[in-house]
């Protein structure tokens, strides 16, 4: 078996029994700083698909983060006041039901997606990160200047949504519904990878004018790429919101877009479980640092720096090689 | 609205955009020099602020206070092209972004353990506060007709350094072929670390300036660095004469849409929603006019490179 295969069982392993021991042991933080970490995780496996794979360096999934928040936000603040979304030309109501939700943050950041790659796509390089950065800012100045729901103070969910079966208010179980929805990911991305458009998807990155000669549209298949992965990391987006039960336009905020990057880079780009080793590891760091010192963010950032400059391939790459590297 | 009220909002814009060119100016040639996206830079226009506060607190001297502002900004972009940044000139703009993105927390979390979290304040000099009587009857905040006016002075010393001085050739030549001058005998290290310090500087200059009417805070940069990003893309990355455009554009843009689009949509709604949709809109106005330049100039007004 090769080594990052090895490291992979292990970080689903983990995923799984540290919440069970958590709760067995009667440790309900753990088990909530466990959830945090694998839908964060959640959201870099959507932006892995457009960086990773399709070496799409978008500073701007915050934008597609931010949207699945504010899906669940706006629909369970209307169920929550009784108050339909619209009645006419048909009447939308409000939902408190995580699936109705879940479609309706999918869909909102897919199509948002679809508009931002869209206008993105067109250029390349630098000018295409700083474009995903603006239309990221874009969404984070209108979320604070737009009164409607809660403007600049966030919109609080004063009950966690449900979900048919579940209890999602107990940490475990809906730590549980979060982990099958994290590993449902991670098999869709593992069958893309390996499908032809996955495969299209990486010649283009390597080669533009390679793929275009053998007959595909590169501009397709990124912009295909980007809008699979808005939808995933606008998921992450509603499941984050109702882990906080609080939406706010922090969640737009272009720290959260660098802060996806990095786990993408600390675990390995385009590595299947690189987001995941990521996000832990993030959250691992913000939990030990955070409790020794106020000033965490230096140390971090020290880490990053030599992760950058050092160990190129992330933590994955260093732990398994290089061989299955998609450099 | 009154001519009187429109021409000070002009100033308003004129004031942001000229500020907004000089920490573009560092950004765009970093990256037209070095082929470098640098999101420290922010962090320098913050070092520049709190190294001019600090000073101001001390001797109570203004000048004093900027001169250090550009000592200790330009320092710390010495400091951290020699030890970081020269290591990134040859990798993709990824690791670029990840590396400067770790400068920005190293910088922020130490700005905050050194001076603590509080804004400190800069002051005025007496000499240049209260207003000032332009033609046509308009009052205008003396200090604010001061920053148009460095900003202009700064402008003008660029396009003189760039195009009649040797540094300027320099830097040109370094623009289109970085491999042929350190041939002809150009020490392009050497090279790389003054421009990147001479960015950091104006950088620095633009913080100690623009912190005089805002407070001076840790985190004060990043939003900065975010507009001066669309002013060099919408100049398109590397050109000076590009981010001056930009810059102004960017700065008239913002204030006067600010002001103009709740005004406007007052004509066809009632009030309350019309300034509510109207500052929403107004806040996404240059990022608006930024995708609409580079979807019909994909490489912005005056760019070339990619």
């Amino acid at each position: 078996m090769k080594r990052e295969t090895i490291l992979n069982a292990v970080m689903v392993l983990g995923l799984f029994i540290v919440p069970l021991w958590a709760w067995i042991a009667d440790e309900p933080f753990i088990i909530t700083l466990t959830t945090k970490a694998a839908i964060l995780a959640l959201a870099g496996v959507g932006l892995n698909i457009a960086l990773g794979i399709g070496g799409l360096v978008s500073f701007g999934h915050a934008a597609f983060f931010g949207l699945g928040g504010y899906a669940m936000g706006i629909l369970a603040s209307h169920a929550q006041s009784y108050a339909p979304i619209m009645e006419s030309p048909f009447l939308i109501e409000g939902t408190k039901s995580m699936p109705v939700i879940w479609l309706a943050a999918i869909i909102t950041s897919g199509l948002a997606a679809l508009a931002i790659g869209a206008l993105s796509l067109r250029t390349t390089g630098v000018y295409f990160i700083m474009i995903t950065l603006a239309f990221g800012q874009m969404l984070y100045f209108f979320t604070i200047s737009w009164p409607a729901y809660g403007g600049e103070d966030g919109l609080p969910i004063y009950v966690r949504n449900g979900f048919p079966g579940v209890n999602t208010l107990d940490p475990i179980q809906f730590y549980g519904v979060v982990f099958v929805i994290l590993m449902a990911a991670l098999f869709f991305t593992a069958r893309l990878i390996k499908s032809p458009f996955g495969l299209a998807l990486n010649a283009a990155r390597q080669s533009s004018e390679r793929v275009e000669t053998v007959g595909i549209n590169p501009y397709r298949l990124r912009l295909m790429a980007f809008v699979i992965s808005g939808m995933i990391t606008g998921l992450a987006g509603a499941l984050f919101a109702d882990l906080n039960r609080f939406v706010s336009p922090t969640m737009f905020s272009w720290q959260i877009s660098g802060e996806i990057m990095v786990f993408i880079i600390i675990g390995g780009v385009g590595r299947l479980f690189g987001p995941v080793v990521g996000a832990v590891l993030f959250i691992l760091l913000e939990h030990i640092l955070g409790g020794l010192s106020d000033y965490w963010h230096i140390y971090l950032g020290v880490l990053l720096l030599l992760i950058v400059l050092f160990a190129r391939g992330g933590v994955i790459g260093t732990l398994a090689g290089r061989e299955a590297s998609h450099d | 609205m009154s001519f009187i009220l429109f021409a000070e909002q002009v100033l308003n814009g004129l004031q942001l955009g000229v500020m907004l060119f000089v920490m573009a100016a560092g950004l765009t040639l970093v990256f037209g020099v070095m082929g470098l996206i640098n999101l420290a830079h922010g962090s320098l226009y913050m070092v520049g602020a709190f190294a001019a506060a600090a000073v101001a607190g001390l001797t109570g001297s203004f000048v004093l206070a900027l001169v250090a502002a550009l000592a200790a900004a330009a320092a710390a972009g010495a400091l951290v092209e020699m030890l970081v940044i020269r290591r990134l000139y040859n990798r993709d703009h990824l690791d670029q972004v990840l590396a400067t993105f770790a400068l920005i927390l190293i910088f922020s979390e130490g700005t905050r353990w050194i001076f603590g979290s509080f804004p400190l304040f800069l002051n005025i000099p007496d000499y240049l506060s209260g207003p000032v009587t332009l033609p046509g009857g308009i009052q205008y905040p003396l200090y604010r007709l001061t920053l148009i006016a460095i900003g202009l002075a700064i402008a003008g010393g660029l396009f003189l350094l760039i195009s009649r001085t040797r540094l300027g050739i320099q830097i040109r030549a370094g623009e289109n072929d970085r491999e042929m001058i350190a041939a002809l005998g150009v020490d392009i290290s050497k090279l790389y670390t003054i421009v990147f310090a001479l960015g950091a500087a104006l950088a620095g200059l633009a913080g100690a300036l623009v912190g005089a009417i805002q407070s001076v805070q840790v985190g004060m940069g990043e939003p900065v660095l975010i507009l001066a990003f669309v002013v060099i893309v919408i100049g398109g990355i590397g050109s000076i004469k590009g981010a001056l455009i930009g810059a102004i554009l960017v700065g008239l843009t913002d204030t006067l849409g600010g002001v103009l689009l709740p005004e406007l949509f007052k004509t066809f709604m009632d009030n309350a929603a019309a300034s509510s949709i109207g500052s929403a809109l107004a806040s996404m106005l240059i990022y608006i006019l930024m995708a609409c330049v580079l979807i019909v100039k994909p490489t912005g007004l005056f760019g070339a490179r990619t």
